[in-house]
């Protein structure tokens, strides 16, 4: 087990959500530190760190700063912008890092701001993050009272309740005042992001490292984890069918079934482990087999899964696959923003075959053309949302299609009812009857 | 100030004025429970746009409501990690309670009843939005309290 504070320490001790507290663990110094650099020497330090995106693509962060054109070459402001807008099912650490961290993301802000010469910094925090909202609020009105902004202005710009609003460039499209819809790339936000500038774009938990980064220097924090290339701590957001749901700091490389069973404390109720997401509702299962994976990228990726968001769900032996797909379905059928075809018919034609499988209505080639219509959504849009509704719903059929054929066998599911998942409602389906207020007069 | 003044406010903060459309619908919205067609008159006259686009954009996020809600928004996360620790059973809860299906509002116009995809508090399953504010965990006997709660208010 190695759980290591790096972006929540101090959390457990103190109130950090206070300026004087932050300051009181060593909150700022790394922000001085980093102005009394060259921003070129800042940029070092991260891609010496290694430090890659916590949002789920896992690219790295100084690379992509490194793209950013200097002043001189593009006579336009550049902008930073934190992605706070959330929403990867099973994911829900950066609102516990802005509830109880805000100063470490505000630090983060600054010092990449400083390393791409930028003077405005946008925060797009997902809509529903009421509360998280208003910490980051309160922080950034006590760190600019205190003039640690030097010039730069922060805005704190709430979402209004989109899943594609994660995805980068249907971020930008919706901080631009418009449907967030994805942009065809290139160009790269690094290029031509908001407002057509230059952008770098990173998430909350990316940008909270950077004080740590700063602070131990690139090369000290490159060797914590599983280095050189899943460097540095994560926070994994247990959840599902496990004792101690809830968010852990750890360090990358940490067994997957440490996670579970001794930090989480096993599966409840005496029941069995069946499945697990490792990464949010978008990456590929993984069997009960499979959960002495170590919770870095190459160990992932050779299991054919991904880390993703960090989101690990856990599912018990009440969970019936079929129903599990199609509830995943059902939310990028609801999420697709519909620009381009193969998600948007997809995730549909996807919801329609695994009600089909889950009712006993459909015949074994129907496997097949479920597994074709994945196929078919992958790699051919826009962004990543048909990918992320693709690569689960295939995982599944490939890994359970005992349990998929069962339902076809039978004509009906096995579980006779009794899944975990049974009958359970999507708010794709609730538009189906209309809120019943009157019209004020 | 009014509606338009504290939208030219905000959209002073931004580079461009459009960037403000998202915080004057839900402004708009807090003022009068939903954007009406007069809701998306006063936010596009503010920000020199027009209805049409600012329906456009409203019309793509969850957030915004096209029609009338009740007085009070309980959502009910049935994502797949709250769905697997009960959250159907909660959403029945709130359905046998308030006594109406998920999606509707009560006859009185005090409560709407909406599922929410999954609200991010995951570990602490099922998470239920009570006006925005989360209560997590929430089962289904704690679902009779909190609509009284909400009765009352």
């Amino acid at each position: 087990m190695t759980e290591l504070a790096l972006v929540l320490a101090g959390a457990d001790e103190r109130d950090l959500t206070r300026l004087s507290e932050y300051r009181a663990v060593g909150g700022y110094r790394a922000l001085e530190k980093a102005r009394g650099m060259d921003p070129e020497a800042v940029i070092e330090e991260l891609l010496t760190s290694n430090l890659r995106g916590r949002g789920g693509a896992f690219f790295p962060m100084g690379r992509k700063a490194s793209f950013i054109p200097k002043p001189d070459d593009v006579p336009k402001p550049r902008y930073v912008v934190v992605n706070a807008d959330e929403s990867e099912p099973g994911t829900f650490k950066d609102r516990e890092l802005m509830f109880r961290v805000p100063h470490r993301l505000i630090e983060g802000c600054l010092i990449t701001a400083h390393a791409i010469r930028s003077q405005n910094v946008f925060i797009y925090i997902r809509g529903e993050y009421l509360a998280e909202f208003e910490v980051v609020r309160a922080a950034l009105d006590e760190a600019r009272d205190e003039g640690l902004f030097a010039g730069v202005t922060v805005v704190l710009h709430r979402g209004a309740g989109a899943y594609i609003c994660g995805e980068e460039s249907a971020l930008l499209e919706s901080l631009e005042g418009k449907r967030g819809q994805p942009r065809s790339r290139p160009p790269y936000p690094a290029v031509s992001g908001l407002y057509a500038a230059p952008t770098l774009i990173n998430n909350v938990e990316t940008v909270a490292t950077v004080p740590k980064v700063i602070e131990l220097g690139g090369a000290e924090y490159a060797k914590i984890g599983a280095p050189p290339n899943s460097t540095g701590t994560r926070l994994f957001s247990l959840s599902g069918n496990v004792v101690r749901g809830g968010n852990y700091e750890l360090e990358l490389g940490t067994s997957l079934n440490d996670l579970i069973f001794e930090i989480g404390g096993g599966i409840p109720n005496g029941r069995k482990l069946k499945a697990v997401i490792p990464g949010g509702s978008s990456v590929p299962v993984l069997t009960a087999d499979e959960v002495d994976t170590p919770l870095e990228h190459d160990a992932m990726t050779e299991r054919g899964s991904m880390l993703g968001s960090g989101a690990v769900i856990v599912i018990d032996d009440r969970c019936c696959m079929v129903q599990l797909g199609l509830r995943v379905a059902q939310f990028y059928m609801h999420e697709s923003c519909g620009k381009c075809t193969p998600c948007r018919e997809g995730t549909r034609w996807m919801v329609q075959l695994l009600h089909k499988i889950e009712d006993g209505r459909a015949e074994h080639e129907e496997l097949d053309l479920l597994l074709s219509v994945c196929d078919r959504i992958l790699g051919k849009c826009l962004c990543p949302l048909g990918d992320a509704a693709a690569m689960p719903i295939a995982s599944y059929v490939s890994k359970f299609r005992d349990e998929f054929r069962a339902h076809i066998d039978e004509g009906s599911c096995p579980f006779g009812g009794e899944s975990s998942l049974e009958g359970v409602l999507a708010p794709v389906d609730q538009h189906t009857h209309a809120p019943v207020a009157e019209v004020p007069a | 100030m009014t509606l338009a003044e504290q939208i030219q406010e905000i959209a002073a903060g931004y580079p461009q004025s459009r960037s403000a459309v998202l915080p004057a619908l839900r402004l708009a919205q807090e003022q009068y429970g939903w954007l009406s067609p007069e809701a998306l008159r006063e936010v596009a006259d503010a920000l020199d746009l027009t209805p049409a686009y600012c329906q456009a954009v409203a019309s793509f996020y969850d957030m915004f409501h096209m029609k009338p809600v009740g007085r009070h928004l309980v959502e009910v996360c049935t994502n797949i990690s709250c769905a697997l620790v009960g959250a159907q059973q909660v959403l029945e809860a709130f359905e046998s309670e308030l006594g109406v299906r998920t999606g509707e509002t009560t006859e009185d116009g005090d409560v709407t009843l909406r599922a929410l995809e999954c609200a991010g508090g995951c570990g602490w399953g099922t998470v239920v939005a009570i006006d925005h504010r989360y209560r997590e965990p929430v089962r289904p006997e704690d679902v009779p309290t909190i609509v009284s709660e909400l009765r009352d208010d």
